[in-house]
């Protein structure tokens, strides 16, 4: 006699139409490092496009080539780092064992996107008198962001320490001359970038959150079987 | 009490008055807010509307400086952009050139070629032109724009456009303004036309931007009728001289005097262009519009248990939409002038301020309890919601003003607009969503009571009966047994499939709504590639076609209805009035030469057709003065804009147009020609269009009739083959239709009328307890033990079992007691059932029976039925031992058995609270201590044990006795072939497949029996039409052969507690226990393949089919699906409160239904709820599936068909003429698409004709 213990096969059940395809956690991983990644490289170019100032004339031949008009590399490593952004998230929440409860639904989710967009349409077409003021306006904005939205100590963390690495990195980018700011401000580097790197983690992680949660809820489900 | 709590208090209160007086009053208060949401946009009128067109100032240019960058005092009517130097000043010149007299030795070709020649020396003059007085030398060179490189995307311009140097725009730019290159060009229209882009455009082009007139204006055709060549040298200067200007202009004057030209030349247009979004902005800003739009509807789907959940969510876009109106139009009545861009803040004003509040708003009053008043409910929803709503406000308030103080404009800006916004879209959402929400709350109250009530008028109050079954009562119905609704409506079974696809088109009115839509962008693209209409359009073609035979009196020039295209405010007030005599000069008389033997007998008008040598007049009315508002307003844009310059937010000041009259000899014109000029051929003559102009529009106007007509007709001929004739006559002719009977679908099609009658198989003399079908043949049981074998076609009783009553007279003694017996046993529910039925009578309780918080005020209804059930035993056990036969232990097993599926065909029928089946869950519940007397050895056949399960394969009749007797009887001749004795314990379920028998016990134990027969399989002869089933023919024993049955396995523990359920298909055998276990055997080695746990109660019902599918039910609500192959849990789901009590799978989906009366319906391969559906208290739990997408519940004396794709009931049929009667309790599909049930001691078998019909 075989004794199966149930639960083994179970399955996510708002994607069920996919039974056959989702019925491991790496497949559903890849599939939530595939989104993130998609997401981040659409957000990527999409902001970039907000950064090409108004000296784009009307239709011009080449607005597609405006879109690309970074280097190649920058949206597939902007999407890459978004997806490790957001399947980090979860996983820290997991393992520090406080399951992130604040806001967790899809409209919240919509709404802190569109104050990220936001923030960078701020830091694109407003005038400010200078950069420290840019940059204590973008801080400012970009805390209210981590406040509205997330209020976990985790998320501040790793929010702060990857918009610092990724200042860095970019600085040493620029050092070596793979990169170059059109104009650098405020101790030589763009004011902003670090502010728009935090609000981008901090969004990142709300997304990858709630992707994760379905698959959070099962696990609940499971241990509270066992 | 601290402070916050004194506060939290008061809010709390003020919030509830709050809500109570806004759903006392909700016309009143929605008005109020409507009409403060419009007081508070009303400055908004003053605002100007957005748009891209271009606006203007004229000045004078006598007077005319650079206007200051800082605003002036005394502004005037000065617009704010006036300020600062311009982008450039337009100097056009405005050329037109005309070979006079005109020869009839000339070629078409001649018409422009020499004046287009005259250019080149007329740019000469320009570029050379040099302005000498006191303060120096001035030259065009130093006072135009220069330009530098075009955009890198118009390499194929460069040779059109001047590059690196003035910008200076004439049509001589297509031979490079060299004279050479455009003497030796042998086709001059080849020439302009290669640079024309294909197709639609809507900008400039490159012919309007060196002609500087539109190209229907320039008279550079081979077909031009009046002969006259405009152009314009077009100057692009940088900075502005009056004194360079007006001697070029004197000089120029001076070469070429224009006679009759009286254009004013005093004043300057300063040509505004508004911002245009370009494709780099557009994209950004689309991206934040989808994630608005995602943001709203993520926010309103979570709207939920409301009576309509679009219109909430409409007023909470409302809400938001008009509390930001609103606070614009504040900030503009006090004295803050938008500058920000509309359209760019407005996504993140409205995310900022939020549809969240409406949204706590809905879910707090719903999750109100639903039984009190609206009023309270909503005041009670408000006032618990109050604390965290002012929290939340005041926490954004906070970081507005925040953001406030970061003391950059834009940013203010911003947030003062969020901060208005806030506060009223709070006031909003007090005032207007409480209202709408009080009144949708009200609407659901009033609809639910409309739903409930029919039933309760058709309803006697005192009748003590169980409730009726369906909603409705049953119609009127024309003889007892058969019932005729208006519409059986089985649409999605009988109608082919073309006949669906016509009802579909017809239903959402597809193809009208398709040509709507094609009609609609049709007149769009029209509008927007001709703006000035069609009639302008067709004005021109019409005057173009017929050259104007009466002076004037033919027709429109085809300038005039095209100078009111543009009619511009600074425009001179005459200019159309001042075209008018141009036409009555003799100006357009050229023309009329070739005709003047068809025009001069005609009309008796003297004109000047005789007039022998043609003078083509030019002309210069009020329409040249501005001749750059014919072009198109982006005509400025695109010329800038290949340069690289923008003019958004910009201007430019074109200054008044120099006139330049130029007459040409013809000998000049001849001296000029190429040599390939006179090969074009003369123009055809257009003898056709030359008839009387009037004569033309009528012809045209009745053509359009004619194709409007046509055109109506066609759509008419559409409708009707797409909608049928009797649209919404037949189905819903009687007035409001009673929810529940739904005849027909909403759109009034109603299938043909067909009835369906059942049919009643009498005989038996109690009632039925165990029903077993192999398709062909069908076998009942009844109470009284008494087999009955009836074929399934006809409704004949073939055999009865046993032949003669030997016991039978002792059977009728028993029945007696048997009648008695039930009322002992409802005992206890009596009582309980009157309170109930009580309750029933009165419309507010019945009205929420189905929900399980009423029963809380019926608390004694189980605990008494359980404690006299528990006395009951005793007394049971006290009366056997004197009688022999009578077994009333047996009796209440019995009871219970009835609700024990006896073959897997057979649904499952568990208890329904109504008296006449009686408290069967708590039975079920006392099974496990129930040990009963089984009398023993009797002979065969045993006559004294109650049958308590059958099976029916082939012929052979396989019954299970409460004795633990397995018996084979044959079904035709009635005879007993072979019985088994092994076991001593009751057989509670059986499961005949292939030649084994399954028997579960009461012990819990399971015995696996071999039938054997001697006879070789190939003998076996197979009845039925092959094919016609599913499931193969059963062999069929011939009455010679020996028939033993073996017991080949027994399991003695298969389950801890009793089985409950027992189910074999595909070579398993599945089990289920009280002991919260499913078991899967395997049929051939009986060994246990799987336990499956997962359920936290005994498993009610199993289904298991051919596709190896499993579904199980059990006492916690819970299904689970397994797959058999693995053991593994495929999903589990809650779905009822309380008992599932059957459970029927189709491919595409499960079925279920419980004790709360409910029937779910749930993907089967998501597990995903899709619908349920609310049943009558006491309806019966038996389900079946006919087809895909037709469902068979049984119910209180009928059957009810629903159709599984839409959950709508098709049917309901009445079984007998007392609808109080029996519930159905066993319900069997029959292969041959026809349902046998159960109907107290008469079997009932109904045939769906629309099945049959699809069968075949």
């Amino acid at each position: 006699q075989s004794t199966v213990r149930s639960g083994s096969g179970q399955t996510n059940p708002s994607r069920g139409t996919y039974i056959a395809v989702i019925t491991n956690r790496s497949t559903t991983l890849v599939i939530r490092g595939f989104m993130l990644f998609s997401i981040g490289v659409f957000l990527a170019l999409v902001l970039n496009l907000l950064q090409v100032q108004r000296n784009v004339t009307l239709f011009p031949p080449d607005v597609i080539s405006s879109i690309f008009s970074s280097a190649w590399w920058v949206p597939p490593c902007c999407g890459t780092a978004s997806a490790i952004i957001g399947l980090l998230y979860p996983c820290i929440d997991c393992r520090l064992g406080e399951p992130h409860k604040f806001k967790r639904e899809w409209s919240s989710v919509m709404r802190c996107v569109a104050v990220f967009v936001g923030i960078n349409h701020a830091s694109a077409k407003v005038d400010f008198a200078n950069n420290v003021q840019l940059s204590l306006t973008l801080a400012a904005l970009s805390i209210g962001l981590w406040w509205t939205f997330d209020r976990s100590r985790s998320g501040f963390g790793l929010g702060v320490v990857i918009a610092l690495l990724a200042t860095l990195s970019t600085q040493l980018l620029v050092y070596n001359g793979v990169f170059q700011y059109t104009s650098p401000d405020f101790l030589y580097i763009r004011s902003w970038l670090p502010c728009i790197f935090f609000a981008g983690v901090i969004t990142m992680g709300n997304i990858g959150r709630q992707l994760a949660l379905y698959e959070c809820k099962l696990m609940s489900e499971k241990t509270h079987q066992d | 009490m601290t402070v916050r709590e004194r506060l939290r208090e008061k809010i709390s209160a003020a919030f509830y008055r709050h809500g109570l007086l806004c759903a006392s009053y909700p016309v009143p208060i929605i008005l109020f807010t409507s009409a403060s949401i419009l007081a508070c946009c009303y400055p908004l009128l003053r605002l100007p509307l957005p748009g891209t067109g271009p606006v203007e100032f004229t000045t004078r240019v006598r007077d005319y400086t650079v206007p200051s960058h800082e605003p002036q005092g005394d502004l005037g009517e000065r617009p704010d952009w006036y300020r600062g130097p311009p982008v450039a000043y337009i100097q056009q010149v405005l050329v037109k050139a005309a070979v006079s007299p005109w020869d009839s030795t000339l070629v078409p070709v001649d018409v422009f070629r020499s004046p287009l020649g005259r250019v080149f020396s007329l740019l000469e003059e320009i570029r050379n032109h040099v302005h000498n007085d006191g303060s120096g030398v001035r030259s065009l060179e130093a006072l135009c724009l220069q330009v530098t490189d075009l955009l890198p995307g118009l390499r194929r311009m460069q040779t059109v456009l001047p590059e690196h140097g003035c910008l200076l725009v004439s049509p001589g730019n297509y031979w490079q303004n060299q004279r050479e290159l455009f003497d030796s060009d042998p086709d001059l229209l080849k020439t302009v036309h290669q640079h024309e882009p294909k197709g639609l455009h809507t900008s400039a082009t490159l012919r309007d931007l060196l002609f500087g007139v539109p190209v229907k204006h320039t008279g550079v055709s081979l077909y031009s009728r009046k002969r006259v060549v405009t152009y314009t040298i077009t100057m692009v200067l940088g900075s502005y001289d009056a004194r360079f200007l007006s001697s070029l202009r004197a000089r120029l004057r001076q070469l070429h005097p224009s006679v009759n030209c009286s254009l004013r030349e005093d004043h300057m247009v300063h040509v505004h262009f508004k911002e245009e979004i370009g494709m780099a902005e557009l994209i950004p800003l689309v991206t934040t519009y989808i994630i608005l739009f995602a943001y709203i509807y993520f926010s309103t789907r979570k709207i939920d248990m409301v009576k309509s959940k679009w219109g909430l969510a409409l007023a909470a876009v409302v809400t938001v939409l008009s509390s930001l109106l609103m606070s614009v139009g504040l900030c503009t009545l006090f004295g803050l002038t938008p500058t920000l861009n509309g359209g760019e803040i407005f996504p993140y004003l409205v995310v900022v301020i939020g549809l969240e509040n409406v949204l706590v708003l809905t879910k707090s009053v719903v999750s109100t309890p639903v039984d009190l008043e609206v009023k309270l409910r909503i005041a009670q929803g408000l006032s618990n919601e109050s604390w965290s709503i002012m929290k939340n406000m005041a926490t954004e308030l906070c970081i507005i003003l925040i953001g406030y103080f970061t003391l950059v404009p834009a940013i203010q800006e911003f947030c003062l607009f969020a901060v208005v916004g806030l506060v009223s879209d709070f006031f909003l959402q007090m005032f207007f969503f409480t209202t709408v929400l009080s009144i949708d709350i009200r609407r659901m109250e009033l609809a639910d009571l409309n739903r409930r009530l029919p039933a309760e008028a058709g309803m006697p109050p005192p009748k003590p009966g169980p409730l009726r079954p369906r909603e409705a009562p049953p119609p009127p119905r024309p003889s007892p047994y058969t019932i005729t609704l208006q519409t059986p409506a089985f649409r999605n079974l009988r109608l082919p499939k073309r006949l669906r696809v016509v009802y579909f088109l017809a239903r959402t009115r597809l193809a009208q709504r398709f040509i709507m839509v094609g009609t609609v962008i049709w007149i769009g693209i029209l509008a927007y590639t001709d703006p000035a209409g069609l009639r302008t359009y067709l004005a021109a073609q019409v005057s173009e076609q017929s050259p104007l035979g009466e002076g004037g009196a033919g027709g429109l020039p085809p300038h005039l209805g095209v100078a009111s295209v543009f009619p511009g405010p600074g425009g001179d007030p005459a200019s159309t009035l001042s075209v008018l005599p141009a036409p009555a000069e003799p100006t357009p008389l050229p023309e009329n030469q070739s005709q003047g033997h068809h025009g001069a007998p005609r009309e008796g008008v003297p004109h000047q057709a005789q007039a022998p040598p043609l003078v083509p007049q030019i002309s210069w009315g009020a329409e040249d003065e501005e001749g750059w508002r014919r072009l198109s307003f982006r005509h400025w844009p695109s010329l800038f804009s290949y340069y690289n310059i923008t003019l958004a937010k910009r201007y430019i000041s074109i200054l008044p147009v120099i006139p330049v009259t130029l007459h040409l000899s013809p000998r000049e014109a001849i001296e000029t020609r190429h040599p390939q000029d006179t090969r074009h051929p003369p123009p055809p003559k257009h003898l056709a269009a030359r008839e009387h102009p009037y004569l033309l529009i009528y012809k045209l106007s009745a053509l359009g009739l004619a194709a409007g007509v046509l055109l109506v007709l066609l759509l008419f001929c559409l409708y009707r083959v797409l909608c049928p004739r009797n649209y919404g006559q037949n189905g819903v002719a009687h007035g409001r239709r009673r929810r529940g009977d739904l005849p027909c679908d909403d759109y009034g099609y109603s299938p043909p009328i067909s009835e369906i009658s059942p049919l009643l198989l009498r005989g038996h003399s109690m009632d039925i307890e165990c029903l077993a079908s192999d398709g062909m043949l069908l076998a009942s049981c009844c109470l009284a033990g008494q087999i009955r074998v009836w074929d399934a076609q006809t409704g004949d009783c073939l055999t009865v079992i046993p032949k003669h009553g030997g016991c039978w007279e002792q059977r009728d003694g028993w029945d007696a007691v048997g009648v008695a017996e039930p009322e002992n046993l409802g005992g206890g529910t009596e009582p309980g059932g009157r309170v109930f039925d009580e309750d029933e009578g009165y419309p507010l309780r019945r009205r929420t029976t189905p929900r399980p918080a009423l029963f809380e005020d019926q608390p004694d209804l189980t605990p008494l039925i359980d404690t006299n059930f528990d006395s009951q035993p005793p007394s049971h056990l006290l009366l056997t031992p004197p009688r022999d036969g009578f077994d009333f232990g047996g009796l209440v097993e019995r009871a219970y058995l009835e609700h024990e599926p006896p073959s897997p065909g057979l649904t499952a029928s568990y208890p329904s609270p109504s008296p006449p089946s009686g408290p069967p869950p708590q039975r079920r519940r006392s099974l496990g201590y129930i040990q009963p007397p089984v009398p023993q050895g009797q002979g065969t056949p045993d006559w004294e044990s109650a049958v308590w399960a059958m099976e029916l394969r082939g012929n052979l009749i396989a019954a299970g006795r409460s004795s633990g007797k397995l018996e084979l009887w044959d079904a035709v001749e009635g005879s007993l072939r072979c019985s088994n004795e092994d076991g001593v314990s009751g057989i509670t379920a059986l499961a005949f497949l292939n030649n084994r028998i399954v028997a579960a016990r009461l012990d819990g134990s399971l015995d696996f029996f071999t039938v054997d027969i001697n006879k070789p399989l190939g003998l076996l002869q197979y009845r039925g039409p092959p094919g016609r089933s599913n499931i193969p023919p059963s062999p069929c024993y011939s009455s010679e052969d020996v028939i033993s049955c073996q017991l080949t396995r027994s399991v003695q523990c298969a389950h801890q507690k009793p089985i409950t359920v027992l189910r074999a298909a595909a070579g398993r055998v599945v089990t289920g226990s009280q002991d919260h276990t499913v078991r899967v055997y395997r049929l051939e080695d009986s060994c246990c393949l799987f336990t499956l746990q997962g359920h936290s109660g005994g498993i009610t019902a199993i289904y298991i089919d051919q596709t190896m599918v499993l579904a199980s039910g059990g006492q916690d609500g819970a299904i689970c699906l397994w797959d058999v192959l693995t053991g593994s849990r495929v999903s589990h789901v809650y779905g009822h409160r309380g008992d599932v009590t059957s459970l029927v799978c189709t491919t595409s989906c499960v079925i279920s239904s419980g004790l709360d009366d409910l029937i779910c319906i749930w993907d089967r391969s998501t597990g995903i709820k899709l619908y349920s559906i609310q049943q009558e208290v006491g309806c019966g739990a038996s389900l079946g599936v006919i087809s895909e997408s037709l469902l068979v519940t049984g119910g209180q004396g009928c059957v009810s068909f629903w159709d599984l794709n839409f959950g709508d009931l098709l049917q309901t049929v009445y079984l007998g003429q007392s609808s109080d009667g029996q519930g159905v309790r066993q319900l069997v599909v029959l292969n041959n698409a026809a349902i046998v049930c159960d109907f107290g001691s008469e079997l009932s078998l109904v045939y769906v004709p629309s099945v049959l019909e699809k069968l075949d």
